[in-house]
């Protein structure tokens, strides 16, 4: 007998024991690390055909996120600014710039610029801007600081746990309504404050303008 | 169990070599593990699109076009946007004069929203107070921007105002397309009231503020 089975293989179920807990927890670790929005939206930064920053408009000229953005208070869907929006300003400010041809000659024969999109829900996943951004809830909460960013890149999850943590309870997220825009925006410059303010405040919002806190499924798969 | 342990080490380091980790920024699309409903066949707004001759989701109405919508109420009327009505054109009906008054009721509600929009579109080039430098002029960018406290545009009728706002006027674009009519009207009124803030005199104020002055 001890000739077919040699003296280590005494110690093998143990070691197929432990080798096989290691492998399940590696996978299991590495799913849920990887296989969530988290990790697979998170950080998505396209290059763009124009080299449009955010940071240079939004930033530093002081512009509102509206300015360009405008249909993002009117309808679920918020718009890319037509190339003859950027030509207000453009026909006169870097005027033969070459990293603006694109713009010239898309605002000359209507062509549009391929922007690439960054965000973008499945489409089993009804979703309204105009809802959220006339409720209070700021583009940051969602889009992360935009003008700070050169290149626009996926900021926030937006999977349904994110959704959802903000719709059960939103009065720690909403804000005043001429605050959505002003993406640094704080109650307060002290955090203990802000974050006492955010609570009471954010709790007499929620009051005053009836938000409701909207958990069924319905309210996004419809 | 060695050979294991190193093949178990190696794997893991590999797979967290090339996936990285959450949030790293990445030229490459989103990953979707399960694609099932995803993407469905239909149209987004402001998509590629090949079905019609110019590639685009979002059609441009054809010329003539009238947009339907319920009509908007002004002053006790009925005004519809195909009409030719001072509201929607500031002229008077059937000429090309401008109407010298805003068509809009002007109220403190009217003067609050006009502000806004004007510091959201109009501040930029004109600046916060209307004297035409905005943050473009200041930093040396643009050369020509119209400052409104100008004795000309003062004297400008409201409609011719509101024209500017809509078509554009030499340099200056046009802001139909971002604007709705409302909001134009508004912001004229608040043009109105930043030229009166500069015209005013001692003599507009009533008599016991003019007192505390002196
Ligand atoms: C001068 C015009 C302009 C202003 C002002 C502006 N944007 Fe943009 N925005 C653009 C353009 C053009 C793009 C498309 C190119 C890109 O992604 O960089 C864009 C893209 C974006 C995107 C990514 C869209 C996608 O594909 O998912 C977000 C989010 C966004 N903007 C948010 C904001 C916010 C928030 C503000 C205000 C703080 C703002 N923008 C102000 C012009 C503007
Ligand atoms: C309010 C006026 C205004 C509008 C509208 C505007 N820009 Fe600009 N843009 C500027 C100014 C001012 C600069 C800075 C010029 C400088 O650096 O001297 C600038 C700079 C740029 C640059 C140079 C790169 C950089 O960051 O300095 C690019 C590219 C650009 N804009 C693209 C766009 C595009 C695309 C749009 C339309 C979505 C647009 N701009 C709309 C005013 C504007
Ligand atoms: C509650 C979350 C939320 C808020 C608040 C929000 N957004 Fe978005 N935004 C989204 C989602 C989700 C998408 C993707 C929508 C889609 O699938 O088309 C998106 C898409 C966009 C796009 C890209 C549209 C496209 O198709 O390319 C722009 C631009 C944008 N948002 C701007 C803004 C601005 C500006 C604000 C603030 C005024 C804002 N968003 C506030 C969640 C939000
Ligand atoms: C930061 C907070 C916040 C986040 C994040 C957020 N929402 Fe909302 N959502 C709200 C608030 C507040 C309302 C308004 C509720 C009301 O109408 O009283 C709302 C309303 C809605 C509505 C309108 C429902 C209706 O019946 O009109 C939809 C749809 C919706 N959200 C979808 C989403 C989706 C999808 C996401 C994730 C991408 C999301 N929301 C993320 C706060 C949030
Ligand atoms: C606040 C909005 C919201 C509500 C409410 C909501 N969902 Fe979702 N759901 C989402 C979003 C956003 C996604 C897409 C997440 C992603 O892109 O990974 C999603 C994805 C899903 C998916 C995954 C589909 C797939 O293939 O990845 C299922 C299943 C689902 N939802 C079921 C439900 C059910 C059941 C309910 C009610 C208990 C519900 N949802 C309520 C926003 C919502
Ligand atoms: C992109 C910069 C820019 C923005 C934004 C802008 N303007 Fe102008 N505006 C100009 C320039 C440049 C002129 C001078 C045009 C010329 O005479 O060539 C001008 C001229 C004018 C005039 C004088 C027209 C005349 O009869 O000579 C008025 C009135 C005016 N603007 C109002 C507005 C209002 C109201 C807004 C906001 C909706 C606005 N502008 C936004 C750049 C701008």
């Amino acid at each position: 007998m001890s000739a077919i089975f040699p003296k280590w293989t005494n110690r093998l179920p143990l070691m197929v024991l432990i080798g096989g807990g290691m492998t399940a927890t590696a996978v299991v670790a590495g799913v849920w690390y990887y296989f969530t929005p988290k990790y697979t939206y998170v950080g998505y930064q396209p290059l763009q055909p124009v080299a449009f920053s955010h940071a240079t408009h939004v930033e530093q000229l002081g512009m509102d996120c509206r300015y360009c953005h405008s249909a993002v208070e009117k309808s679920w869907f918020s718009n890319i600014p037509s190339a003859s929006t950027c030509m207000n300003c453009h026909n006169q400010v870097l005027k033969d710039d070459p990293r603006l041809a694109l713009v010239r000659e898309s605002a000359a024969t209507g062509k549009p610029i391929p922007w690439v999109q960054i965000h973008r829900m499945p489409d089993f996943v009804y979703f309204n801007h105009a809802v959220h951004v006339n409720r209070g809830i700021s583009c940051v909460e969602c889009h992360g600081p935009v003008h700070k960013m050169d290149e626009v890149w996926h900021a926030q999850p937006l999977s349904m746990s994110f959704c959802l943590d903000c719709h059960r309870d939103p009065a720690a997220k909403i804000r005043p309504l001429d605050k959505i825009t002003d993406l640094d925006w704080k109650w307060s410059e002290d955090p203990n404050v802000a974050a006492q303010q955010q609570r009471t405040q954010g709790e007499k919002l929620v009051r005053d303008w009836r938000v409701e806190s909207l958990d069924n499924c319905s309210a996004c798969h419809r | 169990m060695r050979v294991f342990l190193l093949v178990f080490g190696v794997g893991v380091v590999l797979v967290m070599l090339i996936a990285g980790k959450r949030g790293d920024l990445s030229r490459r699309s989103p990953i979707e593990i399960f694609p099932d409903m995803d993407r469905q066949l239909k149209l987004r707004p402001q998509t590629p699109n090949s079905f019609f001759p110019n590639g685009l989701s979002s059609q441009l109405p054809p010329p003539g076009t009238v947009a339907q919508t319920g009509p908007m109420r002004v002053a006790g009327r009925e005004v519809y946007p195909h009409q030719d009505d001072p509201v929607n054109t500031g002229r008077l009906p059937g000429t090309t004069n401008f109407v010298e008054l805003n068509p809009l009721p002007v109220t403190a509600q009217l003067l609050a929203r006009g502000r806004e929009r004007y510091t959201i579109y109009c501040a930029p080039c004109h600046g916060a107070t209307g004297d035409g430098n905005g943050i473009t002029k200041k930093i040396g960018a643009m050369a020509v921007v119209a400052s409104l406290h100008d004795k000309r545009i003062v004297e400008l009728p409201d409609g011719d105002i509101f024209n500017t706002i809509t078509h554009g006027k030499n340099l200056m674009g046009a802001y139909g397309p971002q604007i709705p009519i409302e909001d134009r009207w508004a912001i004229v009124a608040y043009v109105r009231a930043l030229q009166l803030s500069r015209l005013g005199s001692v003599e507009d104020l009533p008599a016991d503020l003019r007192a505390k002055l002196k």
